[in-house]
């Protein structure tokens, strides 16, 4: 079947098997590897993206399921400007070790802080309950979070930060 | 060379000044960059011209006959270009491979199935739905067989026998092993005032790495060259035994472990997957991919512990330990997989006799064959140091509860003294150093141990159920020397090549593999530190056999041990030539010079001096050299560690239980480590942090079950449950710094040292908590509650 997503603000068409998964579209067809799959039963949150700005496990989407809609990946956070506060705050706080669990984490983490741009370490943990991470003991992304938190975009980046809107 | 640092944890303040230390230090990781754009090059991030997708078929019974398999169906799928069964690889000699304890694994089941899981048939079709689609239509007749689950009925007389593809086998019984002397700790424990047993199981759990196994192998049908892209830890290992097992010329064969996410000890041996995918490369002249999910991965890859262990403990009536006798059996599944050295099949666990100065000690391990996916070491094991350090933190609890002693204080009285190291201990360890009295009381203080002591009371008065454990490791880490330790024959020493580049820069070629522990960052430190390069300017390569030194790879907290030396010898050999080169520069004879950071100085003329960019560039140029010297500036070695290393640490667990659903809140966990020279202090924290929530897992989590028909009961993450960032709490980490006195740089490993030390610590708590002297992990809810109320939780 034809379909039409937009992701990280561009539009792609492609003619796609119904069963065929948001992940492995993201994956296979457009070659945006960033996005990772760790489960077959929608645990582990590797595969998160943003859907219309709400993060989403793309392994549990069909890619039939993203026609039409905003879709942002790993590869859509960083901006003109440089890497979203997010990005630096893994960096900063060492959030990631093998950086497997990292491009799921961080689009969380981005939707976390778009509606709530001042977390709780609770409301933090919170939100990233649905993503498992084996290297870090989750502290490190805990700070990571909140030096972002601490750390916002300029303001003139702020609309950038709706879902789809090309980096 | 001991000393104790001042508290040091990572700074918070929001806008730390950038740090870039020129050696070692908080330096920030260079692999972050890739990994937050999502520009990592994972093994399934691969995309090859015309590279086809592999997927298994695996028996759905524990133990059965093979009577037929019927493929037809599968191969008139129209995207299928192959399927291969366990027949068509006897014709290659490849239906069975060897494992790392000189066992041999089917690679594809021909005469019956071993375990739920296993492998039966490999489908290559021209997309990943199609590979999946075309298992679907194999048909397998099987003849069911009686399983052997329970590894305490494997030697029963009678007991079904799981080998019989081994020539003469009539039981299930894999060998016996021991350590230390029987009849001197018979002795001990004879005349003890105090003798104290308790039987334990270390339940068999799952590395689980979150990026699973899986390949891409290109056979180049002109050049004859195998170029196999793997999950792997030890990509030089492997490549060696592809020549030896499959039969091709080493030097055509090329193994690259690319960015690996989390390996965990899951990612050591060699998996059918792997085989599978080498050998559909062959038969159909185009790139195989084969990448396994997680069901897979929980039910046929490498497992971990499932040791059996009945544990004594001989003490005074005043707390003196003397002694500590234990019996093991080993559950090592269809196929002994475990990963260790030769000499050693249980691995290291004779160093349960822990951080103490025993009078005596013994063990006996016995491994058997059940009908469960192979394995056994993994998981941050350090070849079963995990199972070695619950035993004895678990005894010593025991023995504190019969004698009615605080635990800490007990511990404190038992440890090993600093002017005992280095320490032999009574099964053949030398532990290389430790100041444990002054780690110990430093964890207590961070925990304000007295403090939680009479908040306990206070609690306990009002009916809550709120405990605290501690446990006191000794680590063994840094395989190892190669007289004694060696994987399938290949010595455990690592090779190191450092070249420097005309204009200064460098790369440093290592051959250990990270899977997410900093290696380019650290050893690019190690560097740093020897010869004053910035290590943003020291590419470090791993991964590639066709571009590294050769070595056995990163398990067992080995790199900084062994290949970590490496990198510091070669540095050092780097640095030796440039002072002969700046003698020439300078016209001066080379003992005239002296060192500082990145420069080689006239004595008594400090402004007289030849960086290293500079001695560089002319040992690339026309400069007249010494007689003997050659141009160019690099080096290479080998390094072969006298000794392993014994980093060890302080844990205490605060835990909160609800009396009414046995629910365990782990509410605080402080870990003070020791793993001597610290080179990335923020690297260490990352390291603990992450075994700190895999030992809270173990304990109160994680488990690999089966039922009495051998089906695997924790085959997803829906049953295999692991800590999330609501499990765990806000880890408090401190440290002391005791240097290995062998090591190059003083340095120990410290990877592994929370997995191994923080299990007991939560169990500790947990019994603590609940009065109960001992209850097997994992402490579910159901289990505690069953433990508090006279039941025991019924083992696995």
């Amino acid at each position: 079947m034809q379909v039409t997503i937009n992701v990280n603000g561009e539009d792609h068409s492609a003619d796609v098997e119904a069963r065929h998964l948001l992940v492995r579209f993201l994956r296979d067809d457009l070659g945006l590897t960033g996005t990772h799959w760790g489960c077959d039963t929608s645990n582990c949150g590797t595969c998160v993206v943003l859907m219309d700005g709400e993060p989403v496990k793309s392994c549990t989407v069909l890619a039939a399921m993203a026609a039409g809609h905003k879709v942002r990946t790993v590869e859509g956070l960083e901006g003109p400007d440089g890497l979203d506060p997010v990005q630096q705050g893994f960096v900063e706080k060492h959030g990631l070790q093998c950086g497997f669990c990292t491009p799921g984490m961080m689009m969380t983490a981005r939707a976390l802080l778009d509606r709530n741009p001042d977390p709780s370490e609770d409301e933090i943990r919170e939100a990233i309950s649905g993503q498992l991470c084996r290297c870090t003991g989750y502290l490190n992304i805990v700070r990571a979070v909140q030096w972002a938190a601490q750390h916002p975009a300029a303001p003139a980046e702020a609309p950038a930060q709706n879902a789809g809107r090309a980096a | 060379m001991t000393t104790v640092e001042e508290s040091a944890p990572a700074p918070e303040p929001a806008s730390a000044p950038e740090e870039r230390p020129i050696g070692y230090g908080r330096l920030k990781r260079k692999e972050d960059p890739r990994f937050v754009r999502g520009k990592g090059h994972y093994v399934d991030d691969i995309q090859l011209p015309g590279m086809l997708h592999g997927a298994v078929l695996r028996s759905p019974l524990a133990h059965a006959r093979i009577v037929s398999i019927d493929t037809s169906a599968a191969e008139s799928h129209p995207k299928v270009k192959a399927v291969i069964t366990g027949a068509a690889l006897e014709g290659l000699g490849l239906a069975w491979m060897p494992t790392l304890s000189m066992d041999t694994q089917a690679v594809l089941a021909t005469d019956k199935v071993r375990f739920q899981g296993q492998e039966v048939a490999f489908v290559v079709a021209e997309d990943h739905y199609a590979a999946r689609d075309a298992v679907e239509l194999i048909d397998v007749e099987y003849e069911p067989l009686d399983p052997v689950i329970d590894a305490r009925h494997a030697l029963d007389p009678g007991a079904p026998v799981i080998r019989d593809d081994q020539e003469g086998r009539t039981d299930n019984h894999i060998f016996d092993w021991e350590a230390g002397d029987r009849e001197a700790t018979d002795a001990v424990f004879a005349r003890a005032d105090v003798v104290v047993a308790q039987d334990m199981l270390y339940p068999r759990v799952h590395p689980a790495p979150l990026e699973t196994c899986g390949c891409v192998a290109d056979m180049d049908p002109v050049e004859g060259k195998l170029t196999l892209w793997e999950t792997t830890q030890a990509p030089h290992a492997h490549r060696t035994l592809y020549a030896m097992v499959a039969g091709l010329p080493e030097h055509k064969i090329r193994v690259v472990s690319p960015d690996i996410g989390g390996g965990f000890g899951n990612k050591v041996g060699i998996y059918p997957g792997y085989v599978c995918a080498v050998v559909g490369s062959i038969l159909t002249g185009k790139p195989v991919k084969w990448v396994e999910d997680r069901s897979e991965n929980l039910m046929s890859t490498s497992f971990a512990r499932d040791y059996h262990m009945h544990g004594e403990i001989a003490a005074s009536r005043d707390g003196r330990i003397l002694a500590v006798r234990v019996n093991v059996l080993a559950d090592h599944g269809a196929f002994n997989g475990t990963a260790q050295p030769t000499k050693y099949p249980a691995g290291f666990f004779h160093i349960f006799t822990g951080s103490y100065d025993i009078e005596a000690a013994h063990c006996k391990v016995t491994g058997v064959y059940t009908n469960k996916a192979p394995g056994g070491v993994a998981y941050a094991c350090s070849f079963r140091v995990t199972e070695a350090v619950y035993l004895v933190e678990r005894m010593v609890d025991c023995l504190a509860d019969e004698l009615g002693e605080d635990p800490a204080e007990l511990r404190m009285k038992n440890l090993l003294r600093p002017e005992q190291f280095p320490y032999h201990n009574k099964t053949g360890w030398e532990y290389d150093s430790g100041d444990y009295p002054a780690t110990l009381r430093k964890a207590l203080d961070v925990a304000g141990y007295a403090e939680l002591r009479r908040e306990q009371a206070e609690r306990r008065a009002r009916g809550e159920l709120m405990g605290v454990g501690v446990s006191f490791f000794t680590e063994t880490v840094g395989a190892g020397p190669r007289a004694h330790m060696d994987i399938l024959g290949l010595g455990m020493a690592d090779g190191c090549e450092l070249r420097i580049h005309p204009t200064g820069k460098a790369v440093l070629r290592i051959s250990v593999q990270s899977q997410g522990q900093g290696h380019e960052t650290t050893f690019a430190q190690i560097v740093a530190e020897e010869l004053g390069i910035p290590p943003e300017d020291i590419e470090v390569v791993h991964g590639d056999t066709d571009q590294t030194p050769f070595g056995l790879g990163t398990y067992g907290s080995r790199s900084t041990p062994v290949s970590g030396a490496a990198a510091a010898v070669v540095a050092r050999k780097v640095r030796d030539k440039s002072r002969i080169i700046a003698g020439a520069m300078l016209e001066i004879s080379p003992e005239d010079l002296e060192w500082e950071k990145g420069r080689w100085f006239v004595k008594g003329d400090p402004g007289n001096a030849k960086t290293i960019p500079e001695i560089a560039l002319a040992a690339h140029g026309a400069l007249e050299l010494p007689e003997g010297v050659e141009g160019h500036l690099e080096a290479t070695t080998v390094y072969n560690p006298p000794n392993l290393t014994y980093p060890y640490g302080a844990y205490i667990c605060v835990v909160d239980v609800d009396p009414g659903t046995g629910v365990v809140k782990v509410r605080r966990f402080v870990a003070v480590d020791d793993c001597g020279t610290r080179i990335n202090p923020t690297i260490i924290e990352g390291q603990v942090h992450g075994g700190l929530a895999d030992g809270v897992g173990m304990a109160l989590m994680e488990i690999i079950a089966f039922d009495e028909d051998g089906n695997c009961l924790s085959g997803s993450f829906m049953d295999y449950l692991l800590p999330t960032a609501l499990e765990v709490p806000a880890w408090e980490l401190d440290h002391t710094v005791t240097p290995s006195p062998h090591h190059p740089i003083g340095a120990k490993g410290i990877g592994e040292s929370a997995t191994v030390g923080s299990p007991p610590a939560v169990v500790n708590a947990v019994m603590d908590a609940i009065g109960v002297r001992h209850a097997d992990m994992p402490l579910t809810p159901g289990r505690v509650w069953q433990a508090m109320h006279g039941g025991v939780g019924a083992p696995q």
